[in-house]
């Protein structure tokens, strides 16, 4: 066997289904062996940022680690976006790049590029390949790597002539890492500490960021919230990882979470942050995030604790076992009955989130926040629907409206904030939940981005449902213009009807739609999901309609803009270089 | 505050270039900076010394730790640590000069390491601030090349015991 077969492998003992792709040059060996028949599924993409997000929206769907294949040069640099997405989303990816032959290395060769060196910053480890024999060590290190501690991205760089080398393959059954230690348990001591702190707070919040998903952690996170009633509110990166018709979920805090959730955290006098990293776009001003709490912070990874605010209570371990304990020790000190009762406290946010509800105005055209409700009625009780999105106003809207109840329902880009992400995404997905109605609520600009992996979608049979909330501008930058640049609106304007995405759709074999009034929205969307096929839905959207609540970057949420009524005039829009 | 950190890595390509990579990307520059073999063929010892202020050290460090090829981390305090550095300096040396220079370098227990019709090389081993004091004496007579190894260092054998609960985990 030759290297090439050794990396299929090394694969199929980790227990891959799928990697998805796009050969190339130095990574020709690979490919041939994939010829030469395997039982990990090649999915075939047409950009290799494509194949990155496909990976990603895998492992998000599934808790399983992603893998992308690339050629060299720029089949790994095209991969470089999706790293850089997974290693802000802590997302499991081992990413396998060919590269030039050995003796080429260093001399400017066809398609060399020095990726290991490119992507440093933004991967946990990365490996270049420098002997045949080292091809399953360092398969297996890297799915340590990838999946173990704080997960994130990892890259395996094989130059092409060890692909085709001779090796006596044998799989190893353990890693050898030495510098490699995460955490395996939480600090009993501060355990009861962080139970102590919780049980007597009168006014808790558990802030739930997305390494709860990680850590496959929601069962727990569930058990703590109801033993204690502690309400939850729920980060984008963490959101579906708590039910959210849930009684005590209490929506998602930051620049466009809804006003009752960032007053619970503005008001609470113990934060539980839980696998949650204090982002700016969630805390706004650092200082005025829930200010005077104290803070009890569940991490895997100990450098996030008093990375931006000071724990009073770090808790460094798998959330898993953490949230465990703390669910037990909680509910045995809440029936000792000598802890603070969070009753009042409850009754306070349900009052404020029947005081402040996400609102928004219905004069004019077809309202985005229309489409996203009509996706959410149509869907409801459901859990078989995996919601993903690409990044800007149609993100946020989607958050605010669409209530996720089942872990890993709902995948975006949170950290990087990557436009395109969506589509590739979404086809990831439905690899990993074949079952499932795909869903990718995406924008115009987005879409434009990697819609060609719509071909992706058709011909590997793995048919999501793409919902264009097209407004016909990069919206959230349309936003930012009208609201911080006195409305000179410069460079942001696609248009509505350029291209016609429904027939786009049909030319890659998917079906299309288009709608653009509030009559025919549920029945195109309702006929679109349950076509069985790719499909893409043109949602001709309201131009001018802005995200609200927001909370300006760098501001206290305490000066939250909200919607106001009555609606101002639309302004007339002066585009700049369209 | 200048810092010194003492770091443990695997013998591999790239260790040392992802742990200075955390100082780049935050815009620290690493003033002096020394890799070599340590008692352990497969483990190099990196130590190096930045201008840093205390919060983002601690960050950098806890990322350090995460990095797959890191072994340990320290800081070096002052006073806790043995630290030697040694220099090589050309300096302008007429023959009439020599006398002095050699008389200087005898204070500094320093070597002529070479010597040319017009100049010599002196060796130089010891504390770092011993040999900032040699430059400074050296400075006016015309340094001409001059090179350090950047510090390294040891922690003290007769601290180790009473420390060992600030080794960063």
């Amino acid at each position: 066997m030759n290297g090439a077969d050794a990396v299929l492998r090394s694969l199929e003992a980790e227990g891959v289904e799928v990697a998805f792709g796009l050969p190339g040059g130095a990574i020709l060996p690979v490919y041939d062996a994939f010829a030469r028949g395997s039982t990990v599924r090649h999915v075939l993409a047409r950009h290799e940022q494509g194949a990155g997000h496909m990976a990603e929206g895998y492992a998000r769907a599934s808790g399983r680690t992603g893998v992308a294949i690339a050629t060299s040069g720029p089949g790994a640099t095209n991969l470089v976006t999706p790293i850089a997405d997974a290693w802000m989303d802590s997302t499991p990816l081992v990413c396998i790049t060919g590269q030039v032959r050995s003796h080429l290395i260093g001399t400017d060769a066809f398609q060399e590029c020095d990726i290991t060196g490119v992507t440093t910053p933004i991967v946990k480890h990365s490996w270049l390949v420098q002997d045949v024999e080292e091809i399953p060590h360092v398969l297996k290190a890297a799915f340590h790597v990838a999946r173990t501690g704080r997960c994130g991205p990892v890259l395996v760089d094989i130059p092409r002539d060890l692909q085709e080398a001779e090796i006596d393959f044998r799989y190893p059954d353990e890693v050898e890492l030495p510098g490699w230690r995460p955490p395996v348990r939480g600090h009993a001591r501060q355990i009861a500490e962080a139970a102590r702190r919780i049980a007597a707070a009168e006014k808790p919040v558990l802030y739930v960021g997305g390494g709860t998903l990680n850590a496959d952690a929601c069962a727990e996170l569930l058990a703590l919230a109801e033993a204690g009633r502690l309400p939850v509110v729920t980060t984008l990166m963490a959101k579906s990882a708590f039910p959210e018709t849930h009684e005590l979920h209490f929506g998602w805090p930051g620049m466009h979470g809804p006003k009752w959730s960032n007053l619970a955290i503005n008001s609470c006098d113990v934060l539980v942050s839980v696998g949650a990293r204090f982002d700016d776009r969630v805390t706004g001003k650092l200082d005025a995030f829930a200010p005077g709490a104290t803070v009890v912070h569940l991490d895997i990874d100990a450098a996030e604790i008093d990375k931006l605010r000071r724990a009073d209570v770090p808790v460094v371990g798998p959330l898993k076992q953490i949230l465990g304990d703390l669910a037990a020790q909680v509910r045995t000190l809440r029936e000792s009955g000598r802890t603070s009762s969070p009753e009042a406290w409850l009754r306070r946010l349900t009052e404020w989130r029947e005081e402040f509800p996400l609102r928004y105005g219905n004069a004019g055209d077809l309202k985005p926040q229309k489409v996203m409700e009509t996706l959410q009625a149509l869907t409801a009780g459901r859990d078989d629907v995996v919601w993903t999105t690409g990044v800007g106003q149609h993100q946020m809207w989607a958050m605010q409206y669409l209530l996720c109840d089942r872990p890993r329902s709902f995948i975006t880009s949170g950290g990087l904030g990557t436009m395109g992400y969506g589509v590739p995404a979404a086809i990831g997905a439905k690899a990993a939940r074949p079952d499932a109605t795909v869903v990718c609520v995406d924008g115009d600009g987005c879409f434009q981005m990697t819609c060609q992996e719509l071909a992706t979608a058709v011909l590997e049979d793995l048919p999501i449902v793409t919902v264009v909330v097209n407004n016909g501008y990069l919206g959230m930058v349309n936003q930012w213009q009208s609201m911080f640049f006195e409305e000179r609106r410069s460079h942001v304007h696609l248009t509505h009807a350029v291209p016609d995405y429904a027939a786009l759709a049909e030319a890659y074999g998917a079906a299309g739609f288009t709608v653009s009034d509030e009559g025919g929205l549920e029945k195109t969307l309702s006929e679109a999901l349950s076509c069985g096929r790719t499909a893409v839905v043109d949602a001709r959207v309201d131009a001018h309609e802005q995200c609200f609540p927001m909370i300006p970057a760098g501001a206290a949420a305490v000066d939250m803009l909200e919607y106001e009524d009555p609606e101002p005039a639309p302004t007339p829009i002066k585009a700049v270089g369209a | 505050m200048i810092h010194t950190l003492s770091v443990l890595v695997e013998n591999k390509p790239g260790a040392l270039v992802r742990v200075c990579q955390l100082f780049a990307r935050r815009g620290y520059n690493i003033e002096s900076l020394a890799v070599g073999p340590t008692e352990r063929h497969d483990v190099s010892s990196i130590t190096l010394r930045v201008n840093c202020d205390k919060q983002p050290l601690e960050q950098i460090e806890k990322q350090m730790h995460k990095l797959v090829n890191v072994l340990r981390v320290r800081e070096l305090e002052a006073g806790d640590a043995v630290e030697r550095e040694l220099a090589l300096i050309s300096i302008a040396a007429p023959p009439e000069r020599r006398p002095e220079l050699m008389a200087l370098a005898d204070v500094f227990n320093a070597r002529v390491a070479d010597v040319g019709p017009e100049s010599m090389v002196f060796e130089v081993v010891g504390e770092p601030e011993h040999i900032d004091s040699f430059e400074e004496l050296l400075r006016p007579h015309g340094i001409r090349e001059l090179s350090r190894t950047g510090r390294i260092g040891l922690r003290r054998a007769s601290v180790r015991r009473a420390n060992r609960q600030r080794v960063l985990q």
